[in-house]
């Protein structure tokens, strides 16, 4: 099989002090492909992915093992300058997080703080980024309201078009429909089937339909440790595991 | 009136006489001995503002507002204490504000989680329990004397400042803590740098609560009498300060120098109750202003 790995996991594990919450995963995220981590609560899916783009630096105490290679260059090197990674793995909260400032403002953000100065530029690029994430339309008359007066699920794609400002090459999705309705995350996930085009995408669900729907490759976790990881469809149909299909088939979780 | 309401309205009670029951004897009681501590309180708040405002009012005119004392002080204005408490204070705003803030920052951005840093906390709330009379001998030595600022506007200033600082940096850095991790998250992904996170993210969001903190902290500072007492305050001049380094009348020491030193009681306690009343409105008034750009901002930032 050709396989094109846009980010490579060998042997991660990472510590909370001196609890092991992650333990020796080893994983393969493709390029442009939909990749899922699902698992009960509590299985380290949003740890693992908070180590894709280093988020996890901010948590005191805090230990990484092993390595995690984004085309190939260690992420976790002494010399990875952390922000300019941010800036290529992007991400996406599971509660929208949007500034309290204006839409645009929110996504002028990304941009200014590169130093970014052309307001044309900046202009184009924030509607650019809106009409990508399917919110142009519903927010085109007020870009200069308060981004808070959107709904959740607009909060949300806010918080997409937010993040494609910057052009990521890979973006995270922690959880992305967690809070939202069942309409606002159908908007989502037919989202995040069109950004596969450009982007490489690893989303963490704790739903699995969702993860059935919107995902290429599927990693299931539990208590730390990767399970079992594949195809989606072969995953879902005729998984080899013991403990995925009982997950999968409700008996846990 | 809601208490009553309230058990009227509950469902299976409709249409029925309830029996007496001790809890809600132990509610009313509760309820009464509440509302009497707040009545309490709100006594002195209103017996303090009748008291200066009925004392004070007769001698509110537009010439005692604009114009410098006149014979010995027993009669003609107090703009020249009105000027010096208004320097004084926004002396003490410029030094405390940009220092306090920067406090806060490294305290809640910056610093590492050690006993040091804990002591340092610890130090600074403390500072705050200095008696303010400590605070002007400190002020005396240090800048008066060792500076050399002399008795100043510049001396008064920076007293005050160091008196409102502990306030303004415990008031900065809950408002900084009560940021949402979820915005700096959300900045930091988009790869900005720390810094940039806080001057654009976490200052912004927090700047309501460090504007009332500051404004607060600096209000009650404008109506400090022992801190200025040997640094910045005057009995008498003659006319307005001409630079940071002029000697000042200010409105709490004028009211202190009045009924203590003055020589004509029955005259001069008329404009030390109009004095009052002036410090009393201004510091109402800074207060209300804090009040209002913190909803403003509200508005802006969310809440």
């Amino acid at each position: 099989m050709d396989r094109d790995v846009k980010i490579s996991a060998l042997n991660v594990n990472f510590y909370y002090g001196k609890t092991l919450t992650l333990k020796n995963i080893s994983l393969d995220i493709l390029r442009k492909k939909v990749t899922a981590l699902i698992g009960p609560s509590g299985c380290g899916k949003s740890t693992f992915i908070r180590l894709l783009n280093r988020m996890n630096d901010l948590i005191p105490g805090a230990r990484v093992e092993g390595q995690i290679l984004l085309d190939g260059f260690d992420i976790y090197h002494p010399k990875t300058d952390v922000v300019s990674l941010r800036r290529r793995v992007g991400m996406v909260f599971q509660k929208p997080n949007p500034f309290p400032k204006s839409i645009f403002d929110n996504l002028a953000y990304g941009l200014t703080i590169s130093g970014m100065r052309d307001k044309r530029f900046i202009e184009h690029k924030v509607i650019d980024s809106l009409k990508k994430a399917a919110l142009y339309n519903e927010v085109k008359d007020r870009l200069h309201d308060n981004a808070l007066m959107l709904s959740g699920g607009q909060q949300q794609r806010l918080c997409i078009a937010r993040c494609l400002v910057v052009e990521p090459e890979v973006i995270l999705f922690d959880e992305p429909a967690a809070s939202l309705d069942p309409i606002s995350t159908r908007k989502i996930e037919e989202l995040i089937l069109e950004l596969k085009d450009e982007y490489t995408i690893a989303i963490v669900t704790h739903n699995m339909q969702q993860a059935a729907r919107v995902s290429d490759f599927t990693a299931f976790m539990y208590l730390g440790e990767l399970v079992e990881y594949g195809d989606t469809e072969r995953i879902f149909t005729v998984p080899r595991e013991k403990m995925t299909e009982e997950y999968l088939s409700g008996k846990f979780g | 009136m809601t208490r009553k309401t309230f058990s009227r309205t509950r469902p299976y009670a409709a249409g029925h006489r309830q029996a007496f029951r001790a809890s809600d004897l132990t509610q009313a009681l509760g309820f009464l001995f509440l509302g009497a501590c707040i009545a309490f309180a709100l006594f002195f708040l209103g017996s303090i503002l009748y008291f200066v405002i009925v004392r004070g009012a007769p001698a509110i005119s537009w010439e005692f507002l604009t114009s410098v004392p006149r014979r010995a002080m027993t009669q003609g204005g107090v703009a020249p204490a009105i000027v010096g408490t208004f320097y004084l204070t926004l002396g003490a705003i410029a030094f405390a504000l940009p220092l306090g803030l920067a406090c806060a920052i490294y305290l809640t951005e910056y610093s590492p989680k050690t006993i040091l840093v804990n002591i340092i906390r610890l130090s600074i709330a403390n500072l705050a329990g200095i008696p303010s009379i400590v605070f002007g001998l400190f002020g005396f030595a240090v800048f008066v004397k060792v500076f050399g600022f002399g008795v100043s506007i510049l001396s008064g200033s920076l007293t005050l400042g160091i008196m409102a600082l502990p306030g303004i940096i415990s008031a900065s850095q809950e408002a900084i803590l009560a940021v949402p991790q979820s915005y700096k998250e959300a900045s930091l992904a988009l790869g900005a740098t720390h810094w940039q996170t806080i001057a654009r993210v976490v200052l912004p969001s927090s700047l309501p609560g460090i504007l009332t903190g500051v404004i607060l902290n600096v209000g009650r500072v404008a109506g400090e009498t022992a801190a200025i007492l040997f640094t910045a305050a005057t009995f008498y001049t003659r006319g307005y300060p001409n630079s940071i380094f002029s000697e000042v009348m200010a409105l709490p020491y004028h009211i202190y120098a009045l009924m203590t030193e003055g020589t004509h009681p029955e005259s001069q306690t008329l404009i030390a109750y109009g004095s009052s009343l002036i410090l009393l409105s201004l510091v109402l008034a800074v207060s209300a202003l804090a009040i209002i750009l913190r909803q403003r901002q509200r508005r802006v930032y969310g809440s």
